[in-house]
């Protein structure tokens, strides 16, 4: 665990650090994928950017709703850099609709902008895991194997560096990719379904699953229905190319 | 037949998925969080007696029931001094709903009469607490000021926020949510 990084007097949040770094190369990697997919590499860059920035300020525009009585008073705090204050959900959506509205505006087809995207999320999921190392957060269930690590007064699977592992075999497998580019949309079906298959199966071990039903873990019935609907993806996908072959 | 074999495939991963929730299913809860202290969201806040610039003795275990802010800081750390007013104002507006802020200083690294000069210079009305050998700092692994921790009135640590200044909506909207819970 690493929350902070010291350079001299400065302080340095070493979760924050980790997710620009992976997103700059993401950006970076998701350019380079673009002419692959006959897209252009500026637009791919903007789309990130513009999502980003719908879902930075859908984030804190969904929390202050949602919170009105704590801003009231203290309007100041609505652009505070505290990013305490962001709710994920409403980021998510505002992100959506922000990649949405510019993909329409420039005419972007969905299923090979998918494609071109896959190294950005393979680097935000590698990028997510180090936050998750860094700050010790996503920790793991009490083990005795060797390679488990004390944190958090017991000695735990270090499931930060399982997921990190895992998204950086994923990252590996599908970048560059080696699928064929005139089947859009089935590289992003398989990173989809390979990454809901990897966080179904290492929840497991985790140590702060939300359980529902009887001790089921919910992170795993939802990486269930999503890879469910990835390989159903997949199948409709590879059914429409050789149909069409 | 190629489409036929790749849905017994896909179909067979599935079943194998399924199988392990199942076997995952953690019907004794192996999670020890809430149950061990621990300076981390979900975990007992480590507990500790520390006394105040005044003479009077604080023990964090003695306040459950209450919603505690335990926030660590020293006079020579700007963005913890750009905090306190909005700490103050949050302790008048809920110190009657059950609210406790302890302002724990790191006493090693700075100085009684510095502490009471900017209590009185900021009119601070909440306990200080002298972390004169710095246990507690190292108990709750702080590495940079200023490093709060909101304890809930189970006495688990709901959130930790490491640096500053917090804005005042993010202190009363994590104070609201705890005292409602």
């Amino acid at each position: 665990m690493l929350p902070i990084i010291q350079l001299g007097p400065l302080s340095l949040q070493a979760p924050g650090l980790f997710l620009l770094i992976s997103l700059w190369i993401g950006i970076t990697l998701a350019e380079k994928n673009a002419p692959r997919y006959k897209l252009s590499a500026d637009h791919t860059s903007s789309l990130i950017m513009v999502a980003l920035i719908a879902g930075v300020l859908g984030g804190r525009i969904a929390y202050v709703a949602q919170n009105p009585a704590a801003f009231a008073g203290n309007l100041g705090s609505v652009v505070s850099l505290n990013p305490g204050l962001f709710d994920m959900a409403g980021a998510l959506v505002a992100a959506l609709i922000g990649a949405a509205v510019y993909g329409q505006r420039k005419s972007l087809p969905l299923l090979p902008t998918l494609d071109v995207l896959v190294p950005f999320f393979g680097m935000l999921a590698i990028g997510y895991g180090l936050m998750n190392f860094a700050s010790g957060n996503a920790f793991g269930a009490e083990t005795n194997l060797p390679w488990g690590i004390e944190l958090w007064g017991a000695k735990r699977h270090p499931t930060q560096v399982y997921e990190v592992f895992a998204a950086l075999v994923t990252l590996n497998l599908l970048y560059p990719a080696k699928t064929d580019a005139k089947s859009p949309g089935l590289n992003f079906a398989i990173f989809v379904a390979i990454t809901a298959g990897y966080r179904l199966f290492l929840e497991a071990f985790r140590g702060d699953s939300t359980l529902i039903f009887g001790g089921i873990r919910a992170a795993q019935l939802a990486m269930f229905v999503l890879l469910a609907a990835a390989l159903w993806g997949v199948d409709w996908l590879k059914n429409k190319r050789e149909t069409s072959c | 037949m190629q489409l036929n074999r790749r849905r017994i495939y896909f179909i067979g991963i599935l079943v194998l998925a399924a199988a392990w929730i199942f076997v995952s299913v953690d019907r004794d809860g192996t999670s020890t969080a809430g149950l061990i202290p621990a300076p981390q969201a979900g975990f007992l806040a480590p507990d500790f007696t520390l006394e105040t610039t005044a003479g009077e003795s604080i023990t964090l275990s003695d306040l459950r029931g209450q919603v505690v802010l335990v926030n660590f800081w020293a006079t020579w750390c700007p963005p913890c001094k750009a905090e306190m007013p909005a700490f103050e104002q949050a302790y008048l507006d809920y110190a009657d709903q059950g609210f406790v802020l302890l302002a724990v200083n790191a006493i090693q690294q700075d100085s009684v009469p510095a502490i009471d000069s900017f209590r009185a210079d900021n009119g601070l009305s909440f306990p200080i607490l002298l972390d004169t050998d710095s246990k507690v700092s190292r108990a709750y692994q702080v590495q940079s000021l200023p490093t709060s921790f909101f304890v809930g009135k189970d006495g688990v640590i709901s959130e930790v926020v490491i640096g500053g200044p917090m804005a005042e909506a993010l202190i009363r909207a994590r104070i609201e949510e705890l005292i409602n819970k």
